[in-house]
């Protein structure tokens, strides 16, 4: 039959099946229509899918299949045709989607598939990554570590802590079994244990230190792993056990003088200890690289930290000696002062008490001589005077001396005659000189000045001593002595290169020589001649007397005089030159005389020396009133007395020219009427002339006159001659301060 | 007796005066400062001594004994005894005056009544020279000599 185009009539009998049909159409054609739904829904809420244009296909398709069921409802029962255009639009429509679709598939499903390969990737990635981050931190932590293990070892100076705490802290870090350090012995030959983490003990085990494992390590700034069966590393008695890992390194021994900043430490260095770390046994651990640098590093730290606490030794050490040496020195200062005191003592009694006997002595024996003797009786009494004015003589040189190194000497300047100093050496010496028939010149240059300054006492004392030792050990022959002015181009002499006198406005330098023809001296005992108490050895000076200590105080005589002296000789039997610079003030033209209606009158033994001079006397004591008195009436002077101190200042006007004090006046001082005076007449020339009279003859007394103003002190009692004296100087000079 | 003796036996006694310590240089001193203005200047002095250390010997005597010795009044009366007594020279007075001063310093008391006994001694030993010395001079003024002068030779 011939099918029309129309659909198949209706089957009633297949109702049921129908309906199952219809059912199951419409449930698809729902499932078609959600599926895209779903997807869409799903998709914007993920915003990453990348193939939308896939989705949209697909969604296509799918609802175009949707649409194919839900149209099938209809076809299957009497449809009209624009039911089945419909049903053939959306089936062609389907056809085509899902061909397109099914192409794209081919395109899209590896893209898919190999997103999930990338995936897998990643994951490896990000464990790997994982792994490498973990490593990192356990470096760090190391890192931490090694920081804290310095610190540990740095922040000690003790050795053994140093080196114990080094050992404890590497085993706590990297967890070792053992940890032990050899040193060098003293030798330098062997290796001996030192310190060990684990045994408490280390009996010496001692290796010797060529060994070539050694050797190995020693030459490597790096830690080297080693076996463990090397001596070194047997200390630990693995038994049963695998032995774990072992490592050494060098840790280099810093001497103080190896110490050089800049090839540190490679060059520095020539003793190395040795570090042996162990990993614990049966353990599958391995030296791991930080590791080694860890330990590197450590043993570098623990070279610094040693070389520290042997800096630090060294400087305690040091430290103590000094301590010993101060206190040592100390001690020893303290000991010379205390002799010097004693020295002191001793010369300021044996002074006083050495000088009165022989004083006694002295006057007796010269009164004894005045009397009538026979002649053995003269002779007697002569040699007697002549020991004791030596004997004299030698306690003043000794005293002088002494006081002279004190260095309490002071000169006692003055204007003086230099013609006259010469004259009177040559006076003194003339005797001696006429009875051993020498022959004595003495030149004195035409351009030395008449007068100069300077302590004549001491430079007569100086010049008669080079006279006399030129004497003295002259048998015959001549002396010559010969004074000028040393000129600067003479003053650049050999001998006197560490002398430069400068010749200045008011001073000269004399220069004296004493050339003789005696028995010279050797050349090496030149240097010892101004040594105290030396003596050359020969006989000849032995029977010449004397004591040795003359020149010595030449010398410091010269030198307080700022100048220079010394010897020359060509040999023995060949004579000497004795030759001594000094310096010498050149005085100012004299002065007028003040006090213009004072005639200077040169001191004359007449009675009336002081005509009309007024003068105020001040004692308490009657006698001595009374003798001071006479003492000054008997100069031909007004002397008015007082017996107080309120009378004295009562009494006291500018008529007086002289005040005489007595010190030590009770009730006001003396000290005190001395400033009153000193207020009561401001101007000079008005006020008296102040001067005390004491018994005291020490520098305080002297000290505090000064100091409040008095112009003199002298020392009762007091002679005629010397009161004499002391007033033409008092109106010459306005001021005297006795030597006392 | 001539007066040539009796000069000769005052330069004698003059001169043991001196070796046995009684006088020192002081006393010739005063001589030379009597003249014809100041004729008795010595006898002036020396009396002028004499009474001075009367009355400190008195004052001295009496300090001492009492309970409570002041020191300080003492050691003032014997610097007195010194002065005079260096003043006209006589030195065994003096002598005797620094050691009692020491004693006074120390507050010894058993020194200081020892050496007032030895000034008293020494001081009338010396006074009783020096009279002599003066009645000698005086004799040899009234037989109308001159007073030698004393030469010592120190």
């Amino acid at each position: 039959m011939d099918s029309c185009n129309c659909i198949e009539p209706q089957w009633p009998p297949d109702d049921l099946l129908m309906k199952y049909q219809y059912i199951s159409d419409f449930f698809i054609a729902l499932a078609y229509f959600s599926i895209p739904l779903e997807l869409i829904y799903f998709v914007k809420k993920s915003a990453v899918f990348p193939y939308r244009w896939v989705l949209v296909q697909f969604g296509a398709f799918i609802v175009l299949c949707g649409a194919t069921h839900l149209i099938n409802l209809w076809t299957s029962t009497m449809h009209s045709r624009t039911v089945a255009m419909v049903m053939t639009t959306a089936k062609v429509f389907t056809a085509a989607v899902s061909c397109i679709t099914a192409l794209l598939l081919v395109h899209i499903i590896p893209d898919l598939l190999s997103v999930k390969t990338r995936e897998m990737f990643l994951k490896n990635k990000a464990a790997e990554l994982d792994r490498e981050m973990g490593l990192i931190r356990t470096q760090e932590e190391t890192g931490r570590h090694v920081r804290m293990l310095t610190h540990e070892i740095r922040s000690t100076l003790d050795r053994h802590t140093i080196l114990k705490t080094t050992l404890v802290e590497l085993g706590r870090t990297l967890a070792l079994e053992e940890c032990a350090l050899w040193m060098p012995t003293r030798a330098g030959l062997e290796l001996q244990l030192s310190y060990t983490l684990r045994q408490q003990n280390p009996v010496g085990y001692t290796v010797p230190i060529h060994l070539p494992v050694i050797n190995q390590v020693f030459s490597s700034s790096h830690a080297v792993k080693i076996s463990p069966n090397c001596p070194v590393a047997s200390i630990h008695p693995s038994g049963k056990y695998t032995p774990g890992e072992v490592v050494a390194v060098r840790v280099p021994l810093l001497h103080l003088s190896d110490f050089q900043i800049n090839d540190w430490p490679e060059l520095s260095t020539k003793r190395y200890a040795l570090m042996v770390l162990m990993l614990p046994l049966d353990s599958a651990r391995q030296w791991r690289v930080h590791e080694l640098e860890l330990v590197e590093v450590v043993a570098d730290q623990v070279a610094v930290a040693l070389s520290h606490a042997a800096i630090l030794e060294e400087s305690m050490r040091a430290r103590d000696l000094l301590m010993e040496q101060n206190v040592a020195l100390d001690m020893a200062r303290r000991e010379a002062e205390t002799a010097i005191r004693a020295r002191n003592d001793f010369l300021a009694v044996m002074n006083h008490e050495m000088r009165t006997p022989m004083h006694a002595i002295i006057a007796l024996s010269s009164l004894l001589q005045e009397t009538e003797l026979t002649p053995e009786q003269r002779l007697m009494v002569e040699t007697i005077l002549k020991s004791s004015n030596l004997l004299s003589t030698l306690i003043n040189d000794v005293l002088d001396l002494s006081r002279l190194e004190d260095g309490s000497l002071q000169l006692d300047l003055g204007t003086f005659n230099l013609y006259a100093v010469f004259k009177e050496v040559l006076n003194l010496i003339k005797p001696i000189v006429s009875v051993k028939k020498l022959h004595v010149s003495l030149n004195l240059a035409p351009d030395l000045p008449e007068y100069a300054v300077g302590d004549e006492k001491r430079l007569m004392q100086t010049i008669l001593n080079v006279v006399g030792n030129a004497v003295k050990f002259s048998k015959d022959g001549s002396i010559s002595i010969t004074a000028f002015v040393a000129k600067a181009e003479l003053l650049r002499d050999s001998q006197t290169s560490e002398f430069f006198p400068v010749p200045g406005d008011n001073h000269f330098y004399l220069r004296v020589q004493v050339k003789d023809s005696g028995i010279g001296v050797s050349p090496q005992d030149i240097p010892k001649l101004f040594t105290k108490f030396a003596q050359t050895q020969s006989t000849a000076t032995r029977n010449s007397g004397g004591t040795g200590l003359g020149l010595a105080i030449c010398k410091r005589f010269v030198n307080l005089m700022e100048g220079h002296i010394w010897i020359e000789s060509e040999g023995l039997g060949k004579g000497c030159t004795a030759i001594f610079m000094v310096k010498l003030g050149i005085p100012e033209r004299l002065n007028e005389p003040e006090l213009a209606f004072m005639p200077k009158v040169p001191p004359n033994h007449g009675p009336t020396a002081f005509p009309g001079l007024k003068v105020l006397v001040m004692d308490e004591n009657g006698v001595s009133r009374k003798v001071t008195k006479g003492l000054l009436v008997h100069l031909g002077c007004d002397v008015t007395m007082v017996s107080s101190s309120e009378e004295c200042l009562r009494v006291v006007s500018n008529e007086h020219k002289v005040v005489f004090m007595d010190a030590c006046v009770p009730g006001m001082d003396g000290y005190e009427i001395a400033v009153r005076i000193h207020e009561k007449f401001t101007k000079r020339h008005e006020r008296p002339i102040i001067v005390a009279l004491t018994g005291n003859t020490d520098k305080v007394t002297k000290e505090n006159c000064m100091r409040v103003g008095m112009d003199g002190v002298i020392l009762k009692p007091v002679s005629l001659d010397k009161m004499r004296s002391v007033l033409s100087d008092l109106l010459e000079h306005r001021v005297l301060f006795e030597a006392i | 007796m001539e007066v040539v003796q009796i000069q000769r036996r005052l330069v004698d006694y003059t001169k043991s005066l001196f070796m046995e310590g009684f006088l020192d240089g002081q006393f010739l001193q005063l001589q030379q400062l009597q003249d014809e203005s100041n004729p008795d200047f010595v006898v002036e002095v020396v009396s002028l001594f004499f009474d001075d250390s009367e009355k400190l010997l008195n004052e001295l005597t009496i300090a001492l004994d009492q309970p409570n010795v002041d020191f300080k009044k003492v050691d003032g009366h014997v610097h007195q005894l010194k002065g005079s007594s260096s003043s006209i020279g006589a030195q065994r007075v003096k002598n005797v005056c620094i050691a009692f001063r020491n004693f006074c310093e120390v507050q010894n008391i058993e020194g200081c009544l020892t050496c007032l006994q030895q000034v008293k001694q020494e001081y009338y030993l010396v006074k009783n020279k020096l009279e002599t010395l003066f009645r000698l001079e005086q004799q040899i003024v009234a037989s109308g000599g001159s007073i030698p002068m004393i030469e010592m030779g120190f």
